[in-house]
């Protein structure tokens, strides 16, 4: 495969060394090995807690070595403390490990937020998809990185994308340098998904334009999806001055 | 312009498509939307004129009781949504700046947002048969 198969997870690295996991997919499986030794402390951002953007947390090792501190940040639900939520899955008979027995494990429930991790500003918001749903913005000496991997920003309005101040994730994209955005659907899929969560790879590129992006990371593939799939889907798009690069497992970006 | 919360916009797309008049304010009474029906009760519409502030608003209509009692701006049921953070129901008569007078039923709901944001109020407008 050459898009990959595993769900969302992304790897931060800033130019002090902090570690920022984005969401914790089954990717995460990957990033496990690269985890230095010495590293002291890993914050992981989670934009929602359907299972795909969670399902390698219990497998990521660093969160039972109570030598590194592990921060968990997440959507906040006016019903039940991120912290309950994430039992539901951490915990007997769906897997073996209470989340109370993680001792250097903090839980942070957050909403529309700033807040500083290492050298990094994280700009959280609630974004459009089913469930409190965040997107994030990540800036780092005048770089800057938007994460919206589960985003249906098409339900904004009929204008979208031209009104900024009603288009849903706007803001976190705004001049960024690069965006990780959700591009699951076709034109006609999306016709009959509407409400579902997601986007086109057009209404990916068209907000991207519009917010002024850099470079739009195609994110969140189908699984009903082949390679040829994402390849034609991709074709079909005009870019214009926008860059745009298709998200594949292992791919690497500097900024 | 910074961005509207994203429980405001779902709620404005979600007006859009309603056949019944519904009003969306902000944290501050300001009018942020109103939709195709309300513009009928307005007596303008959004398109053309966008949004109307607290102080506009007041001027537009005649708003009293069914009984034609005056009902101040502050005990409006959407002023009282926003300002209490609780549903408010009321029949009332409003008679807009075209002279158009109609008896209506109202429900203003708070709009609290996740993570205890108060991000204004809405309400749905309901024109009498029978005041």
């Amino acid at each position: 495969m050459r898009y990959g198969g595993d769900t969302s997870a992304v790897q931060v690295v800033g130019d002090d060394g902090t570690w920022l996991l984005l969401d914790a997919g089954s990717g995460l499986l990957h990033v496990t090995p690269l985890v230095p030794v010495e590293i002291e402390r890993i914050d992981i951002l989670l934009t929602h807690l359907h299972m795909d953007h969670i399902q390698g947390l219990g497998f990521f090792y660093p969160l039972r070595d109570a030598g590194v501190e592990t921060h968990i940040w997440g959507p906040a639900s006016a019903v039940r403390s991120l912290t309950r939520r994430l039992n539901r899955y951490l915990s007997p008979p769906l897997f073996p490990v209470h989340l109370r027995d993680l001792r250097s494990l903090q839980i942070h429930d957050i909403a529309s937020d700033r807040f500083t991790i290492g050298g990094f500003e994280i700009t959280s918001d609630l974004i459009a998809h089913p469930g409190p749903t965040l997107g994030y913005r990540i800036e780092e000496n005048g770089k800057s990185l938007a994460y919206l991997p589960d985003h249906e920003p098409a339900l904004s309005g009929r204008e979208f994308p031209f009104d900024s101040r009603w288009t849903s994730g706007f803001d976190l994209m705004a001049g960024v340098d690069v965006v990780i955005h959700d591009a699951q659907y076709t034109e006609a899929e999306y016709a009959q998904r509407v409400g579902w969560g997601h986007a086109t790879v057009e209404h990916a590129r068209m907000l991207a334009m519009q917010a002024g992006v850099g470079e739009l990371v195609t994110f969140h593939h189908d699984p009903e999806h082949t390679d040829d799939d994402i390849d034609r889907m991709l074709a079909a798009v005009d870019s214009g001055p926008l860059r745009v690069t298709p998200g594949q497992a292992g791919l690497e970006l500097s900024l | 312009m910074t961005q509207e919360p994203i429980e405001v916009i779902l709620l404005r797309h979600w007006a859009s498509y309603m056949a019944i008049p519904i009003w969306i304010c902000g944290p501050d009474g300001t009018l942020v939307f109103y939709n195709e029906p309300a513009e009928g009760l307005l007596g303008r519409r959004f398109d053309e004129e966008g949004e109307i502030n607290t102080a506009e608003l007041a001027d537009l209509f005649v708003t009293t009781d069914l009984d034609g009692t005056p009902i101040p701006a502050a005990d409006l049921p959407i002023a009282r949504a926003l300002s209490e953070h609780h549903p408010t129901h009321r029949h009332l008569r409003i008679r807009n700046g075209e002279g158009r007078e109609v008896a209506i039923e109202v429900s203003a709901f708070p709009i609290e947002g996740q993570g205890g944001r108060h991000l204004g109020a809405f309400a749905a407008l309901w024109e009498m048969t029978t005041p």
